[in-house]
């Protein structure tokens, strides 16, 4: 994975409390054996009608929106389903970063682990990015920091471990299999076997 | 004596090969692994380009649900009914499972169906054990006391390696189940009732134990529906202490341990519960004795009602309303008038033999509604077959709805079973999300027995006073 230290650019903003990642992505497009290409289709049915055309009052498909890397969500944005798909198809797009006051664990997760960065804020920073879409903001990752407009400073919450990882552009199996020692021993003197 | 723990305290400690510090996660150790063929193929693809084996395949169990058709399937044909991806997929689930060793329940095995569906039924999912699947719906297996959780496909590609993940313990949430069921109300009204009450964010961070007299004198198959949707919660699991139920459902299946093994695993289960004065993060208490047949009208699981209760007008608040204009439905008036044209029983919610059996009670000797759809998917082969042997397939059929093969079929829109666009369908399974059962698609989450009156009547409908009628 690469690293990742610092985003800069304009928000895209989609205020709807819980999206879920069968509207990040549809299931009918898990069906493939590739991690590839999936920016095609994210928000699918928000972005497009059924003939296919772009929905032009969609966020995405506004002229604004182009080359945006941070989306400013609802609260509880990606909950639902476990697909990886979802911040599969997040990257692929070419966003880097995901805002929110709240973000579902298992998408969170999977964020982490493919350098999409979830970002929690409070309330009030949450109110401001909201109602100020297309502002320009910058994430600092290593010092896990959020600057405003005007140059506020807002810290956000983020695992020591993930962060190193995103940071250093470490991939997670490496560690793991590091500890591969430690796996044996564990299997060989458990109390029982599963 | 330690400090008194909890079902999850016990089952985590017991299963960390390298504790968490500040700065690293703990290594946790996974006793099970499920995979299906949708959240696979990319992790199988990392091992390959590696050049690493499946380390512990004995403990690694595979099926087909997701993207697999409800129809028979004997030729490429019948498999090209949900699509040329999902056929690939299903190709390649079938070739990486031989590749690396993995028991596979495909077309040829009496035991393929829904992972959540197929773990319990063989006997694998056992309690105290970790189980990972990338499946949210893993929370299924904490009925038995296991600690079992959703994991994305770069997790999946870990566990195949090494047979751990890296976790932070999460925190835990402890759930009261006071009271008894009125007739007619169950395990899905009670989950939809304690999403309602928490919200859909209510867990997140936590894992969920569900413990109390209510939960006690449910079955297995409702257990089981319970924590499913410990995750529309928000939660990384749910779970529950086993019990005399528990160990009774698990003996004499085909993975489960046996003559003095099995013994052994039972007095070892018998010491996970929470011990007396054990505390959790958080609690919340419930009674299921005012609990009516629950009903979402939104497009989350938290929007939900009791069926002749009035939809709420959500105070002003614009997710609220674009939701309520999404489903067509009103504030002020109960769900009741509201026409069906698709009623849909299945899903690793509610598609075990005691779900079907609830329907079938309601629809026997009745008919399915004019133009409406029925659709009947049992969540195994197995069940299939149970189900048949004592006529419910038949009920179903006389009354005008489809008998299927297993899967996950309407749950999700990816398999060839959809709803179409702008369709209201009564359906068991576990997110109303828009567009989850196909585009446009407009989703009541609810139990079978309140499925099978929607189906009856062509609205949603109180399934009580047809129970009095069996009766």
């Amino acid at each position: 994975m690469q690293a990742i230290t610092r985003i800069q650019s304009r928000t895209i903003v989609l205020p709807t409390r819980d999206i879920d990642t069968d509207q990040i992505l549809p299931a009918r497009f898990l069906t493939t054996t590739s991690r590839e290409g999936l920016g095609a289709y994210l928000f699918n049915d928000l972005r497009f009608d059924a003939n296919g055309q772009a929905r032009p009052d969609f966020v995405l498909n506004q002229a604004a929106a182009d080359g945006c890397a941070v989306l400013v969500g609802g609260n509880n944005f990606g909950c639902g389903s476990s697909r990886e798909h979802a911040p599969w198809a997040l990257l692929d797009y070419g966003i880097r970063a995901v805002i929110s006051t709240e973000i579902a664990d298992i998408f969170r997760n999977n964020s982490l682990k493919n350098g999409l960065i979830p970002i929690i804020v409070d309330a009030s920073t949450h109110e401001f990015l909201l109602t100020n879409p297309g502002v320009e903001v910058e994430i600092d990752v290593v010092n896990s920091t959020l600057t405003l407009p005007g140059g506020t400073v807002v810290e956000f919450p983020i695992d020591g471990f993930a962060r190193y990882c995103l940071v250093e552009g470490i991939d997670q199996l490496g560690y793991l299999q590091q500890q591969m020692d430690d796996i044996q021993t564990f299997e060989e003197q458990r109390p029982w076997t599963p | 004596m330690g400090a008194p723990r909890t079902l999850f305290e016990k089952i985590w400690t017991e299963h960390v090969v390298v504790a968490e510090t500040a700065d690293t996660p703990a290594v946790l150790y996974v006793d099970l692994h499920l995979i299906h063929e949708v959240t696979t193929p990319q992790a199988f693809t990392l091992l390959r380009d590696k050049g690493l084996l499946v380390r512990r395949p004995d403990l690694t169990l595979a099926t087909m649900d997701h993207s697999t058709p409800t129809t028979p399937v004997s030729t490429l044909k019948d498999l090209l009914v949900a699509g040329e991806g999902a056929a690939a997929q299903i190709r390649q689930m079938e070739a990486n499972c031989a590749e690396f060793g993995v028991e596979l329940h495909g077309f040829d095995s009496a035991h393929r169906g829904i992972v959540h569906v197929i773990g319990p039924e063989l006997g694998a999912t056992q309690p105290g054990k970790t189980i990972v699947c990338g499946d949210s719906h893993t929370s299924t297996h904490g009925a038995f006391g296991a600690f079992a959780f959703g994991i994305g496909t770069t997790e999946v590609g870990h566990v195949l390696a090494t047979q751990c993940l890296l976790q932070r313990k999460p925190k835990t949430l402890g759930i009261d189940v006071s009271g008894s069921f009125a007739p007619g109300v169950g395990a899905k009204d009670l989950i939809l009732a304690i999403i309602g009450q928490i919200g859909v964010d209510g867990g997140t961070g936590h894992v969920i134990e569900y413990h109390g007299e209510a939960i006690s004198a449910m079955g297995m198959d409702e257990r089981m529906t319970v924590c499913n949707m410990s995750i529309e919660a928000g939660a990384r699991a749910g779970m529950m202490a086993p019990d005399e139920k528990t160990f009774e459902y698990l003996q004499g299946r085909l993975h489960s341990p046996t003559g003095g093994e099995w013994d052994s695993a039972v007095s070892r289960w018998r010491s996970l519960t929470s011990d007396a004065g054990a505390s959790f993060d958080r609690s919340v208490s419930i009674s299921a004795n005012s609990l009516e047949p629950m009903v979402t009208f939104g497009t989350n699981p938290g929007m939900v009602v009791g069926v002749n209760e009035p939809v709420p007008d959500g105070g002003g608040d614009a997710s609220f309303r674009k939701a309520l204009e999404y489903m067509q439905v009103e504030s002020g008036k109960p769900l009741t008038d509201t026409a069906v044209d698709v009623v849909f029983i299945g899903s690793c919610t509610n598609s075990r033999l005691s779900d079907l059996q609830q329907a079938a009670d309601v629809m026997q000797g009745r008919k399915v509604a004019d133009g409406v759809r029925m659709l009947v998917v049992p969540g195994s082969q197995q069940i299939k077959k149970a189900a048949e042997e004592i006529g419910l397939n038949k009920v179903f059929r006389d009354a005008g709805a489809e008998w299927r093969e297993s899967g996950c079929s309407m749950c999700l829109g990816m398999n060839g079973d959809t709803v179409g666009k702008g369709q209201l369908s009564v359906s068991t399974s576990n997110r109303n999300f828009v567009g989850r059962q196909g585009i446009g698609a407009r989703t009541v989450l609810a139990s079978p027995m309140t499925a099978a009156a929607s189906a009856i009547e062509g609205r949603v409908a109180d399934p009580r006073p047809y129970l009095q009628q069996v009766n």
